[in-house]
């Protein structure tokens, strides 16, 4: 059995699945998170980065995170996707939370529902483009060509040259591969998204093809939340903008 | 879901020495499971101690069988454990010659595993493995060479498909791609992650290169001194490690 | 008056050696290790043998040695001699006439009775030894009826073969329980292993002793695809005519003209003096 996948999943917000959905669903939420680093080999030092952070992001909303570099947008993000621990407050992503969660639970949870563009491409290298774009559908056992159709259609989409389909990305361009990464992130219609500087290092027209997906990704009624350095595509994409150096731990106290 | 293999307590010790101790978890179907640690560490002790290997001192090693769900294997009966080990388990061991016959065809030390569980028709034991050299990319043409003529990375390919062929759920590999070129190491991997999605395996793999548990585990468990000392998704073991020796490893590896 | 003690071996070791046949004769195709003795002649001569015959015999038996199927050679003589020096027990060539046959490499072709006793010389007793050199591990597998490897020998046979080329020594399940060595008969012979006299084998080199009692089932191995097939020369015995007889080649002269005669002389020299007659017999007898 396969799900109908189409690429895109409305032009119009006429299409939009999101009218189908409960309004004020939160996908991710987030309750007096906070974050420190315990650096045991270096006389157990222990560097809070962040405290006190609390977030919802509903279905179809897409919550930019700002502040000034170093500010704590990427250690928020990857607390919602598990990748850090979070050392108190609760983080609750589709229903599940995620700080008390077994790994398979999350892991599951990233291959259904949760899905991560982060800036940096991992991938095993000598697997084609083509395939690595393709594996978030085949991890979901989805049919292999109907996979690597869809694939082919976001390569397409975000101008990568067919003829680099069956190769590595590992030897891309530092573009090319964003755009790869970003194809993957969009492979499968994750209910909630993570979007770790999509646009940069692209041009224009490939920077309007990822708006576009990211507007079509909130149209179906994805939950995003987003660190945009490129501030006309988050006043474009962004519903709300949340300033994380409220969540500074100097502030706090 | 029952786990596919429920480890409670183990512990093997060669005489005051610990070599492993007090090792629990759950693995669940479809879950690849990394064990890392510096040499001595008790991995490799660990690992062939669930694998009935080597008889723990204490501990339950309870695996999901098909015909009788759990049962602990540590006190199954050498049988038993021998007919699992041919059918739903299988051990890649890190040199391929230790899981070869190598002075026999690739075409037989892939079908060992199918007629020991029965099968007796020439015919499709050979096209099975045929296929199954195909499946790791070793030519058909070479079914009926013998492994000693085989280069490091496809014995070890080979070794994959011997242990494959009749359809495993559970996969104990012991530093698998260890000694191999970084080229052969980085297509066996993606082999390895291929067959893993494709079949639903469950694994455990022992290794000392972080880069190799990244890329195929899910979970990881870290050793130190024959004990666990942090246990988690593998992204966030190696990206927050919680315990000294975790940062120590994890700070260790050169950059590339 | 000969100094020896009667078959040469003392009375002891001759109880050793029955006690270790009758363990295996209650597990057939078992291999019992024994205390083999050193022999007056070489291993690979047949001490195995020997020291399974020293043991069983008795001053009434009538022993029959063949070596190839034929009574005249070195290896048959020297046997048959030592126990007649040893042993001072009757001897004969007849297959129908002996109470006790030792053989190396074949069966006779004339149907053993429940009264004999035939008794195999073997060189190498394990059956897995060409695919694992371990002897714990090959105990082990015994003893778990682990008997994939057999299956893989035959496998490499076809895939270089394209046939099961194993001639001889072909391996065969015994009472559906252990895989036995039948030792270096040809695989023509295996369907005779079914038979109403006690088998016993004995190895001297490598210290086994193993057994069949009468009407025990022996399956030879074989493929569902690639069956078995007990085979011998496309060709009738050139002396005594006889179709069903398993056959050696002799070449006979630097033409290459050749024949082919009963590997069992004593079978050939009866069908002949009860008249039958080969393509060459005229001429041989005459």
């Amino acid at each position: 059995m396969t799900r109908n996948m189409p690429i895109r999943n409305c032009w119009s917000p006429a299409f939009c699945r999101f009218e189908y959905l409960e309004k004020d669903e939160e996908m991710i939420e987030l309750v007096d998170v906070s974050k420190s680093f315990t650096l045991h080999n270096q006389g157990s030092a222990v560097i809070p980065v962040m405290t006190g952070a609390s977030l919802r992001v509903s279905r179809g909303e897409c919550v930019a995170l700002t502040g000034a570099s170093g500010a704590g947008k990427s250690t928020l993000m990857r607390v919602i996707y598990g990748n850090y621990l979070a050392s108190a407050g609760t983080v609750t992503v589709g229903g599940l939370n995620v700080t008390l969660a077994e790994p398979r639970q999350i892991l599951a949870l990233r291959r259904e529902t949760l899905g991560y563009v982060s800036q940096f491409l991992r991938v095993v290298p000598r697997v084609p483009t083509l395939e690595v774009v393709a594996e978030p559908l085949l991890a979901l056992g989805h049919d292999r060509q109907m996979a690597l159709d869809r694939a082919a259609g976001l390569l397409a989409r975000l101008n990568i040259p067919q003829r680099l389909w069956a190769l590595s990305p590992t030897t891309f361009s530092g573009g090319e591969q964003q755009r790869v990464n970003i194809a993957r992130g969009f492979a499968h219609d994750y209910p909630a998204l993570l979007l770790d500087e999509p646009t940069a290092s692209l041009d224009a027209r490939n920077r309007e093809t990822v708006l576009e997906l990211i507007e079509e990704a909130k149209c179906r009624g994805a939950a995003i939340v987003g660190i945009f350095h490129d501030s006309e595509a988050r006043q474009r994409v962004s519903d709300r903008d949340i300033d994380v150096s409220q969540f500074a731990p100097g502030l706090a106290q | 879901m029952t786990p596919l293999l429920q480890v409670e307590g183990i512990e093997k010790r060669y005489g005051a020495r610990i070599g492993c101790a007090a090792v629990s978890f759950d693995l669940y179907p479809g879950e690849v499971m990394g064990i890392v640690g510096e040499s001595g560490s008790g991995k490799s002790t660990l690992l062939n101690c669930l694998a009935g290997h080597l008889a723990p001192d204490a501990g339950k090693v309870v695996f999901d069988t098909r015909a009788e769900g759990p049962v602990d294997t540590v006190t199954m009966s050498e049988p038993e454990r021998r007919m699992l080990s041919r059918t739903d388990w299988a051990f890649v061991h890190q040199h391929a010659r230790d899981g070869l016959r190598m002075s026999v065809s690739a075409g037989a030390n892939i079908g060992e595993r199918l007629m020991a569980v029965g099968d007796r028709h020439y015919g499709s034991i050979r096209s099975r493995a045929i296929d199954w050299l195909d499946r790791v990319e070793i030519d058909e043409s070479r079914v009926d060479d013998r492994p000693t003529s085989f280069s490091g990375g496809m014995q070890q390919r080979l070794q994959i498909a011997r242990n494959l062929v009749t359809g495993p759920r559970l996969v104990f590999m012991d530093e698998p791609t260890g000694g191999l070129d970084v080229s052969v190491q980085a297509r066996l991997l993606d082999l390895l992650r291929g067959l893993v999605r494709e079949m639903g395996l469950s694994a455990i793999i022992v290794t000392h290169d972080l880069a190799v548990v990244r890329l195929l585990a899910d979970r990881l468990m870290v050793m130190k001194d024959g004990r666990v000392v942090e246990a988690g998704l593998t992204d966030q073991v190696l990206d927050d490690p919680q315990h000294a020796y975790t940062q120590l490893l994890v700070s260790s590896v050169l950059q590339v | 008056m000969n100094e020896y003690n009667f078959a040469y071996l003392d009375e002891q070791t001759k109880r050793m050696i029955r006690r270790a046949i009758l363990k295996g004769l209650a597990v057939p195709g078992y291999q019992v290790p024994f205390a083999s003795r050193e022999m007056p002649m070489p291993y690979g001569w047949g001490t195995g043998g020997v020291q399974v015959s020293a043991a069983i015999l008795t001053p009434e038996d009538r022993f029959k040695v063949i070596d190839q199927g034929a009574d005249d050679t070195t290896n048959a003589v020297s046997i048959r001699k030592f126990f007649e020096k040893t042993a001072g027990i009757a001897t004969t060539e007849k297959t129908a006439r002996a109470s006790v046959i030792q053989t190396r490499h074949r069966i006779p072709e004339a149907r053993l009775r429940e009264d004999q006793i035939i008794v195999y010389q073997v060189p190498i007793p394990e059956p897995l030894r060409f695919l694992e050199p371990r002897e714990t591990e090959t105990r082990k597998m015994h003893s778990l009826e682990e008997y994939g490897m057999m299956h893989v020998k035959l496998y490499e046979d076809i895939s270089q073969h394209g046939a099961i080329s194993t001639a001889y020594a072909y391996p065969v399940k015994v009472s559906g329980r252990y895989v036995m060595d039948p030792s270096p008969i040809p695989k023509f012979d295996n369907p005779k292993l079914e038979m109403d006299a006690i088998q016993l084998f004995g190895a001297g080199r490598e210290q086994r002793i193993y057994a069949v009692p009468p009407h025990t089932r022996i399956v030879s191995l074989d493929f569902e695809d690639y069956t078995f097939e007990a085979t011998k020369a496309e060709h009738s015995c050139d002396l005594c005519g006889a179709g069903d007889s398993y056959l050696d080649e002799v070449i006979m002269d630097d033409a290459g003209n050749r024949m082919f005669v009963c590997s069992d002389t004593d079978y050939c020299r009866s069908r002949r003096s009860a008249g039958h007659v080969g393509r060459l017999g005229e001429e041989s007898a005459a």
